[in-house]
């Protein structure tokens, strides 16, 4: 679906997506790099579990909403990646506080 | 950050930052707030850090924010990104989340340059993974170079539509097609609009070179399509529409959608600002005067965020909206602000003879603004269906704020970002009124999600000794 156009100028980071070690260029939104590895589904929706991935890229839909360091309801396109990220699918409303820890 | 600044700018893409260079050097306490990590807002996106290769092929109209992010750069301003501005009030209130510390700030002037949105058009399957908007393509590639892999739809209408198609296929990017849901009938209404465009020619031949370029790199285009649906299992699978009385259907993983750009109203609703809808326009926006101010004494707007006029108005909007603020505050004389304006609003009044060519050219269909399909989702978050909202009016409930309240539409995460037009549409188009006559809905303080931690730290401070 989307392919990152590899630039050298641009140090990787490492982060975990759903459990997989996967490196990522520094100044890439949590939602480009969920696509740009083939991700189709970000979230499922809580009303009646529909799955559903990133729309605007802008911060305006909330469509991209995925858990990122154990904290659900994230906006993963306003979101950058960091060294040691962790990020997952969010299911409905994704874990609460107390699940994360 | 100070608790209070004489001027305050919301928002730091074309309008704000050149409001900011205005304001720099006055002696002035200036704050620039930006949601982004990085200057330029959508349509300068990244402009700083972009690889030189991107910006090329971006085009030259993206390369122009580079000259105002340098000028920036060089300004006073106290400038601060990653800040949420979640409230505005009629007393020049704002509230303000910034590296986790959420506190309510004041201003004397306050110039909101929130900038535009795409314009959310619900249609059938519109909610599959797959579907986007034109505008995240572009966002996509500006800021991490991530292009479609295995080629994409493009549908819709509007000029940025035209641009992403050009700026992918420059890349490489296999474009299955250009499904153009503009009516054939609006030619016609465009055709008196026309001889005013042409003074503004340099957008009107840029179109036509992207159209040309696009013809004879094969691309399929199709103009006056309907119908436009969506389809797949879970994931989008496949696009179909109707051309020249015939469906058709395309296989792909990857459409893009776009039916043009509406005003980012939700900061100045929340100030309770008087906002008009725009027939012209196709949307509400806030009122102002020539130099920005709104209903509310110190609250002004520029940039699209006013009503949509492009970038390079924007950035005109945006030094006006400043000289005004500059005057209100005592620190220039009227003559001084009429003065330092003339050249601004020459050179706006010039970018605007495009505009109501383009509006009336790429006007967006009145059966797709009001969603005529009962079972498409037009409440995204909530997942209501037109049917539903057109249940509700037919109870009695004619007004978008009473359909709200009955069906729970626009009370998700996005808060009616994705739905608000739609559903005025509905509401009209079902009680046989104007969409002017019916209603937006009421946007309230916080316009953007907060948590319970973060709305508690509005109560430290004094409280503490308790």
């Amino acid at each position: 679906m989307f392919k990152q156009l590899l630039n050298s100028d641009i140090e990787n980071v490492e982060v975990i997506l759903n459990n997989q070690k996967i490196m990522v260029p520094q100044n890439t939104t949590v939602a480009a790099m969920a696509l740009a590895q083939g991700l189709r589904v970000t979230r499922t929706t809580p009303v009646s579990g529909s799955p559903r991935a990133p729309f605007c890229m802008m911060g305006v839909c909330y469509e991209c909403l995925m858990v990122i360091d154990g904290i659900s309801n994230q906006r993963a396109c306003a979101t950058y990646v960091k060294q040691g990220m962790r990020v997952e699918t969010q299911q409905g409303t994704g874990p609460s506080l107390g699940d994360a820890l | 950050m100070k608790n209070h600044y004489q001027l305050l700018i919301i928002g730091a893409g074309p309008a704000g930052l050149a409001a900011a260079v205005t304001a720099s050097n006055q002696g002035i306490s200036c704050a620039l707030l930006d949601e982004q990590a990085a200057l330029g807002g959508q349509i300068y996106r990244c402009i700083e850090s972009v690889p030189e290769s991107r910006a090329q092929i971006l085009g030259s109209e993206y390369q122009r924010g580079k000259a105002l992010a340098k000028e920036f750069r060089d300004c006073d301003v106290d400038y601060f990104p990653e800040t949420k501005v979640w409230s505005l009030s009629r007393d020049r209130e704002v509230g303000v989340l910034h590296k986790d510390q959420n506190k309510i700030i004041s201003a004397d002037q306050i110039l909101v340059a929130s900038g535009a949105m795409e314009r959310p058009v619900p249609f059938p399957g519109w909610t599959l993974p797959g579907v986007m908007q034109a505008g995240a393509g572009q966002v996509l590639f500006k800021s991490a170079g991530v292009i479609p892999s295995d080629g994409v739809v493009l549908a819709g209408s509007g000029p940025l539509l035209l641009l992403l198609a050009w700026q992918y296929m420059q890349i490489g990017v296999d474009i299955k097609a250009m499904l153009d849901v503009t009516p054939l009938s609006n030619n016609l209404l465009a055709l008196p609009k026309l001889p005013r465009a042409l003074l503004a020619h340099h957008y009107l031949t840029k179109g036509l070179v992207y159209q040309r370029d696009l013809k004879r790199a094969g691309v399929l285009s199709k103009i006056g399509v309907s119908n436009l649906r969506a389809h797949g299992d879970g994931e989008l699978q496949s696009v179909s529409y109707r051309h020249l009385g015939r469906e058709h259907s395309i296989a792909t993983d990857l459409l893009m959608t776009h039916f043009g750009v509406i005003p980012h109203i939700w900061l100045t609703q929340a100030a309770c600002c008087k906002h008009q809808w725009d027939n012209s326009q196709q949307c509400w926006r806030p009122q102002h005067d020539e130099w920005g101010n709104t209903s509310i004494k110190g609250i002004l707007v520029a940039g699209d965020g006013a009503g949509i006029n492009g970038a390079r108005s924007a950035e005109h909007a945006g030094r006006l909206a400043s000289l005004q603020a500059l005057f209100a505050l005592g620190i220039i004389s009227q003559t001084e602000r009429d003065q330092q304006s003339i050249d601004d609003r020459k050179k706006m009044q010039g970018e605007r003879h495009i505009r109501p060519f383009l509006e009336a050219y790429f006007a967006i269909p009145q059966n797709m603004l009001a969603t005529t399909d009962k079972d498409t989702i037009v409440c995204r978050c909530e997942e209501i269906t037109a049917g539903e909202i057109r249940t509700a009016v037919e109870n009695a409930h004619g007004d978008s704020n009473q359909v709200k309240y009955l069906s729970r539409c626009g009370m998700g995460p996005c808060q009616g970002r994705q739905c608000a037009n739609a559903v005025a549409h509905i509401v009209a188009d079902a009680g046989g009124q104007a969409v002017s006559d019916s209603s937006h809905f009421r946007g309230r303080p916080p316009v953007t999600p907060l948590t319970l931690e973060q709305l508690a730290m509005l109560s430290g401070g004094e409280h503490n000794e308790y």
